[in-house]
């Protein structure tokens, strides 16, 4: 690990001023630190700034501070009752002491967990800008086959995300500058293009502060995972599905994904499948044939394919009760 | 840097790198938590932070100044073994031994979790939550062993948490 300077921030507006790199819970940053995958100059230690608790706003939705541990979040009950996706998606991830430690906020902007990207025998587009890409041609099983570019195959490793990703969820933060501003899921990660080290739209000493949450979402919820073990692996393939259904059609649906791209993957055209139809495996498909219109396999990950299909059909059928 | 270890104030000066898991072994001597593959994939290291349980080698020893810190030292002794050393030893939930400090501070801090009602990913309902062998081995994947002993080490966690472990009873019937 390559030395640093460290301070702890006793505020948010300290921390954006100190002007580093921000550690919270530590566990991928300090991963990537031993590797020297991640060598900052300076860590602000922003992990006993008051931003840890979950509160509920005066309009239902819940406001959830970016310290907030993995498990505490997964077991409050106001998550449980309102976004059980969201609880059943951070359950589905990491381990039990990793979810202790883990922030709301960190997990976020996890790093992915791309061999390639992790081994620095190897060229790396993410890891070294210009480097070129070893996963393209290499062993790819586990990455990405939506929003790739020629120069990174990466995918967002996070499930925390995807559900957040289904449930609209709003990251706030505080600039270097000190304004806050409000930025929604889907407009704050970024597509590899040529420039794949950059992952999310934040500024240079930009802090997250804060999840929202909308009120609690209509209809049934759940969280498939598909990996290669039952427990502590990173996903395939997953799905953060909300779907309502009335009267004997689906009145509205939220599907986010998980393992297939470079941030938690969302379409509307998957939801534009499914809403005003009578739910159906005609109807799933017609909405998996959606999502994966531009799929591109890389090889070893062409089974993602196939298995996305059906991981959302299985993921329909139980939110809407159509048996197979 | 001051750190209060199993109830004891100890001041080191290492390295701003350290972290808490080279502190506690390098640092302080205290070599029961186990350093395995030093990245947070096999819970050797596990140690309770404030009655949590974590992954001491994915920690910077700094950051813990203010914590109360608990190791397998300080858990129990040779002469007065934790109720979980003690299943364990009856048991037999090792082999080789290199992952039991972690593994069974991990189950002392897994079996606090299930006390607050935390579900798991196996929990068929997220508000009622009930320990079975499933919701142990789930809850305890972060900790390998490669003598492959979870069985008995299911076994003793089952025992000390009230459960009947299943299997030994219906070999003993």
């Amino acid at each position: 690990m390559k030395t640093f300077a460290y301070s702890r921030a006793d505020s948010p507006e300290a921390a954006v001023a100190a002007g580093g790199r921000f550690i919270a819970g530590g566990t991928n940053l300090l991963d990537l630190m031993k590797l020297q995958i991640e060598t900052p100059e300076s860590l602000v230690d922003i992990s006993r700034l008051d931003l840890a608790k979950i509160e509920q706003r005066e309009d239902g939705g819940l406001t959830i501070g970016a310290l907030v541990p993995n498990s505490d979040l997964a077991a409050d009950p106001r998550v449980i009752e309102g976004y059980p996706v969201l609880s059943r998606a951070l359950l589905a991830g990491a381990s039990g002491q990793l979810r202790n430690k883990a922030s709301t906020g960190g997990n976020l902007l996890q790093r992915t967990r791309c061999y390639y990207f992790y081994d620095k025998a190897t060229a790396c587009n993410k890891r070294e800008p210009g480097t070129g890409c070893s996963a393209i041609g290499g062993v790819n099983r586990i990455l990405a086959i939506l929003g790739t570019s020629e120069h990174c195959i990466a995918t967002h490793p996070s499930d925390m995300a995807v559900a957040m990703r289904a449930l609209d969820a709003t990251i706030v933060t505080l600039k270097a500058d000190g304004d806050r501003r409000r930025i929604a899921i889907g407009e704050f990660y970024r597509l590899p293009g040529d420039t794949p080290h950059i992952e999310n739209v934040l500024e240079a000493g930009e802090l997250i502060t804060h999840v929202e949450l909308p009120t609690p979402p209509k209809g049934e919820q759940i969280y498939r995972k598909v990996r290669d073990r039952a427990s502590y692996a990173f996903a395939l393939v997953s799905v953060a599905g909300i779907v309502s259904v009335e009267d004997g059609k689906i009145a509205s649906a939220s599907l986010a994904f998980g393992g297939l791209g470079p941030m938690p993957w969302r379409d509307p055209a998957v939801e534009a499948a499914l809403v005003g139809q009578a739910p159906s495996d005609a109807v799933f498909g017609a909405a998996a044939d959606a999502l994966l219109k531009n799929a591109k396999g890389y090889g070893t990950n062409d089974f993602k394919i196939p298995l996305t299909r059906r991981t959302l059909i299985a993921s329909l059928r139980e939110l809407t009760g159509v048996s197979a | 840097m001051q750190f209060t270890i199993n109830g004891e104030t100890r001041t080191v000066e290492p390295d701003i790198r350290a972290s808490l898991l080279d502190v506690l072994r390098e640092h302080v001597g205290l070599t029961g938590t186990k350093k395995g593959c030093d990245h947070g994939q096999c819970g050797a290291c596990t140690v309770l932070v404030n009655g949590r349980r974590i992954n001491s080698c994915l920690t910077l020893a700094v950051m813990h100044q203010d914590d109360d810190i608990l190791t397998i030292e300080g858990l129990g002794s040779a002469d007065n073994l934790h109720p979980m050393q003690a299943a364990f030893v009856k048991h037999d939930g090792y082999q080789c031994g290199y992952c039991t400090p972690g593994q069974i501070c991990s189950a002392v801090g897994m079996l606090d979790e299930v006390s607050k009602g935390w579900p798991s990913h196996v929990t068929d309902k997220l508000d009622s939550v009930s320990l079975s062998g499933d919701e142990i081995s789930e809850r305890m994947s972060g900790n390998l062993c490669r003598c492959a002993a979870y069985p008995n080490i299911v076994d003793a966690i089952s025992e000390v948490s009230g459960l009947a472990p299943a299997k030994k009873e219906a070999a003993d019937a």
